[in-house]
């Protein structure tokens, strides 16, 4: 027998055993599920599971007191502690409204206005933002915000105004997990929105039909669920939904208003923009498609139309409560599955907010991860376009997932680090495995942008946004620097463990990532560099 | 007979691959055994995608019908201030940097593309033009994808294609050799951190395995070090021509490239923005001629802009356009043959919703790349674009 057909017939039996072991796994697993009875105590894998898809990647302490309780306790838990306002408090000129278009202004001077409002403000609220995420004791909020951001996406780019995005912003996180259909009422409203898509624009005799489009195609139905005429009769109807220059509020302005007779999905009247809400919840098709993208989010890639469909009638039957929606679906069979565990691709906020967050990263000044937002895909409050992040494994293309191993890579760099400015004579100093270096040494120069992105990212070298909000973070001293300090991080590991199967390594392990390690040993070194590693490990991109 | 750790972990790999699906190894692609010089990638294909939908009527415009003027009372382009091609048609005004390649004869328009059943929706109709699919077809791969699975590009090559900016891959999605870059020097340097290595156990994970082999053998095939005496410009589109022209001189080869810019979806104040993104898109065109004449590619370079649809025919009170149905777009190239292609859409004769008709599918400009400008066979380009598609005759 040649070499050649030796390793064939290997290869094959290789395959046949790969196959069998997989299948008894499978088996194994299966058969934990249906013993983990509904009453009983979770457990510390599937604690992990529901925090990290709930939360922005949990700590060991967190998943121990939840592994404690039975599944329905734990997500009653997570959305009882919801809230509907952030606790971060948002930079100072959001309590007031003021144009940045001034009469007295000249066109030049109204120009230089609003490019320095865009970078400079742009740049708070996203650091408000970051600074909320990596804050919060309900990152399940910031998490639902950030969908209906996504899905009501909005950019800044064209607002023109960081006042209104702030706006839009407490908006969505005052409904993230309250009522849809109010939600769906007030985005119509919304002066954000209304400038985004045109929505000011839109008057009697001269409709502009770029809201009433995306609202049915991305906002409710989806592609192929209306047509043209659809279009330019809900066009119409949302006449004379406008703004307030003075103020910035929603107003209705009558006198534009189409009040004529409309023929919306069978339903016809004097129908307004009020009336159209109401049509489209109406619809099977809205929570469909919507809870098809809570699924992709928060479930699995691959949706299950069998069960889309019976969570939309459920949403639909309670009126459109988020809550008990979200709880249906994070008791569904299928979040628990073995096959769905660690299926999903982490966002760049999962990946950047979940790791500061796990490792318990001091960071003074958040300004700089905003930044890193940007670069690896995701420039909150200017998502590509009205379609939002596409997501999924479309978060990973060479650019960003290169840019992602860079991040990783520079945050546990140990031996670049820069002495730290810590007080002297701190027994901490110089002696433990940790870093201390300016938070914007994280962001790749080579990855700056276009030109107000670039003049964004310089200012957040600089620090400027620091010096303009309430100041986050532990210490003064650590002015513009982020700080981690492995053995410590370490040993609040090993004082936060319960035993339970695996030693110390193996839960270190299970914490960081979804599933088993693809590249790293399942023994961590308490280093930085054995952290390194880790973070470094495909596994480590999946939730 | 004994294993070696490493022939251990292949013949892992390959039972993985063989079994449950698994794995991606660098180089391990089905590839013909053409070389650079025979094969018909030596030509160079740049596509530039128009984000959001450019306005083509204000873009190549019909100066010389009052029907025109009419549509657009106030947002047609002065009769003084079109760059005028010919005795109809003449260039929105920021786009003068292109009139000297139109006096040269390296220019074409061509005009009245679209398709069947036009689909109104950016994403979905980005979708058909990428996949080159009927408006009711839905496509998984790219068009580009598809031509080279028919034509397999050298293996050689950098990459198939090239998304340039680190977006989405277009026209290049699934089962291209397709790389995302946004800067060549942050990609050599990056892709040191990449690992294709180990077992994949689920689809998310074989995606990122298969990108850290691509990006690990790509970063090995490109030279940081090569640089380019072009000036490129310093926006955000001026940098993406900047690094795809890096990677062509940087690299062993590359069959397309995949540049964009936007948002031209200007359902207001269309005027000051298509303004500036038409200047953008001639100064990143001019670069990349500069660039090509300075690799000794301008002969063998195409460089073809393209877009969801166009605009409404009749302009909007908002001092802006909505979306519309068929458009014009540019093939740029020292091999092009200049003038005008298509005939123009009718402007009193609209469809039902005010909409321009379209004259030419436009999968007849995806068969005139693929045969003329690639030398595939009428039977091939076929298989391709799933219908045949007359070619022009763009390209001497």
């Amino acid at each position: 027998m040649s070499t050649r057909r030796q390793n064939t017939t290997l290869i094959a039996t290789l395959g046949w055993l790969l196959i069998c072991i997989v299948a008894l796994l499978l088996a194994a697993s299966v058969a934990t599920a249906q013993t983990a009875r509904d009453d009983s105590p979770m457990g510390f894998d599937d604690a992990r599971h529901l925090l990290n898809r709930t939360s922005f990647a949990a700590q060991t302490a967190d998943i121990e007191n939840y592994a404690r309780l039975t599944r329905a306790e734990a997500v009653d838990r997570l959305l009882a502690e919801t809230r509907r306002h952030a606790a971060y408090p948002a930079p100072a000129w959001t309590a007031k409204y003021e144009r940045v278009y001034r009469p007295d202004m000249t066109q030049e001077q109204r120009m230089q206005a609003n490019r320095r409002e865009l970078i400079e403000r742009g740049l708070e609220i996203r650091t408000w933002w970051v600074a909320e995420m990596l804050s919060t004791p309900t990152p399940l909020t910031e998490k639902m915000t950030l969908f209906w951001h996504n899905h009501f996406a909005t950019s800044q780019q064209k607002v023109r105004s960081a006042q209104l995005m702030y706006r839009q912003n407490v908006l969505l996180r005052s409904y993230a997990l309250g009522n849809f259909g109010a939600l769906l009422r007030e985005i119509s409203k919304d002066p954000a929105m209304l400038v985004y898509l045109d929505g000011a624009q839109n008057r009697k005799g001269a409709p502009n039909e770029n809201f009433a489009r995306e609202l049915m195609e991305l906002f409710t139905l989806g592609e192929g669920q209306y047509n043209e005429a659809d279009i330019k009769e809900v066009a119409r109807a949302f006449t004379g939904w406008s703004l307030e220059p003075e103020t910035g509020e929603f107003r209705f302005r009558r006198g534009i208003h189409d009040d004529g007779e409309k023929t919306v999905f069978g339903a016809r009247g004097r129908l307004n923009g009020d009336d159209i809400v109401t049509l489209l919840l109406r619809q099977p098709g809205t929570g469909e498609f919507i809870v098809g993208k809570l699924w992709q989010e928060f479930v699995s890639p691959e949706l299950s139309p069998a069960a889309v469909k019976r969570l939309a009638a459920l949403w639909r039957d309670s009126n459109y409560e988020i809550k008990p929606l979200m709880r249906a679906m994070l008791l569904s069979d299928d979040f628990w599955s073995p096959a769905n565990r660690a299926s999903l691709v982490k966002s760049p906020v999962d990946l950047v907010i979940g790791s500061l967050r796990q490792f318990r990263f001091s960071v003074e000044d958040p300004a700089p991860f905003a930044i890193i937002l940007r670069q690896l895909g995701q420039d909150l409050f200017g998502p590509p376009n009205v379609k939002g992040w596409p997501g999924g494994e479309a978060w990973l293309n060479t650019t960003t997932l290169l840019a992602r191993k860079g991040f990783l890579n520079r945050l546990f760099r140990a031996d670049e680090m820069l002495k730290p400015t810590l007080a002297a004579g701190d027994d901490m100093a110089g002696k433990q495995d940790m870093v201390a270096q300016p938070a914007a040494a994280l962001i790749d120069r080579d990855m700056m942008g276009e030109r107000r992105q670039r003049a964004q990212t310089r200012l957040a070298v600089r620090g400027g946004a620091a010096d303009r909000l309430p100041p986050f973070g532990v210490s003064n001293q650590l002015r513009g620097q982020y700080f981690f300090n492995a053995d410590e991080w370490f040993r609040q590991m090993r004082a936060a463990m319960q035993g339970g199967r695996g030693g110390d390594d193996d839960k270190i392990v299970r914490t960081l990532l979804a599933g088993p390690p693809v590249q790293a040993p399942r023994e961590v070194p308490h280093t930085l560099a054995g952290l390194r590693t880790v973070a470094l490990d495909p596994m480590y991109q999946l939730k | 007979m004994t294993l070696n750790r490493r022939e251990f972990l292949a013949a892992l790999s390959a039972a993985a691959a063989a079994g449950v699906g698994v794995v991606a190894a660098p180089g391990a692609f089905a590839q013909s055994p053409t070389t650079t010089a025979t094969s018909p990638y030596k030509r160079l294909l740049i596509l530039v995608e128009l984000k959001g939908a450019n306005d083509g009527l204000n873009t190549f415009v019909p100066y010389a019908d009052p029907a025109y003027y009419a549509l657009r009372p106030t947002l047609g382009i002065k009769r003084d201030q079109v760059l005028q091609l010919n005795d109809k048609f003449g260039l929105h005004p920021a786009l003068d940097l292109l009139m000297p390649m139109w006096a040269k004869g390296e220019l074409a328009a061509v005009t009245g593309l679209g398709y069947p059943q036009p689909n109104l929706s950016h994403f979905r109709s980005i979708e058909i033009w990428d996949t080159a699919s009927n408006a009711n077809d839905y496509l998984a791969e790219g068009w580009l994808a598809r031509a080279f699975a028919t034509v397999a590009p050298p293996k050689s090559f950098v990459a198939d294609g090239i998304a340039v900016g680190g977006g989405d891959l277009g026209p290049l999605a699934n089962g291209s050799r397709a790389l995302s870059i946004a800067s060549t020097e942050a990609f050599v340097r990056q892709a040191k951190l990449a690992d294709p290595h180990g077992r994949a156990s689920n689809k998310a994970l074989q995606h990122i395995l298969r990108l850290e082999g691509e990006a690990q053998s790509a970063a090995l095939n490109i030279d940081p070090k090569v640089t380019l005496k072009t000036e490129f410009p310093t926006h955000a589109f001026g940098q993406q021509v900047k690094t795809a022209m890096q990677v062509v001189a940087a690299s062993p080869g590359v069959a397309a490239l995949r540049v964009g810019l936007g948002s031209f979806d200007t359902h207001q104040g269309q005027p000051g923005t298509q303004q500036t993104l038409l200047k953008q898109l001639a100064e990143g065109i001019n670069a990349i001629r500069q660039a090509s004449l300075e690799l000794g590619r301008w002969q063998d370079t195409a460089i073809v802009t393209y877009c969801e649809f166009g605009r409404r025919a009749k302009e909007n009170q908002s001092n802006g356009t909505d979306h519309g149905t068929a458009n014009t777009q540019f093939v740029i190239g020292g091999g092009v043959k200049g003038g005008l292609y298509g005939s123009h859409p009718s402007l009193t004769q609209l469809s039902g919703d005010g909409n321009l008709l379209f004259t030419t599918d436009y999968r007849a400009l995806y068969s005139t790349l693929l045969t003329q400008w690639w030398g595939f066979s009428g039977a091939q380009s076929e298989k391709v674009l799933a219908g045949k598609y007359a070619p022009l005759s763009l390209f001497s």
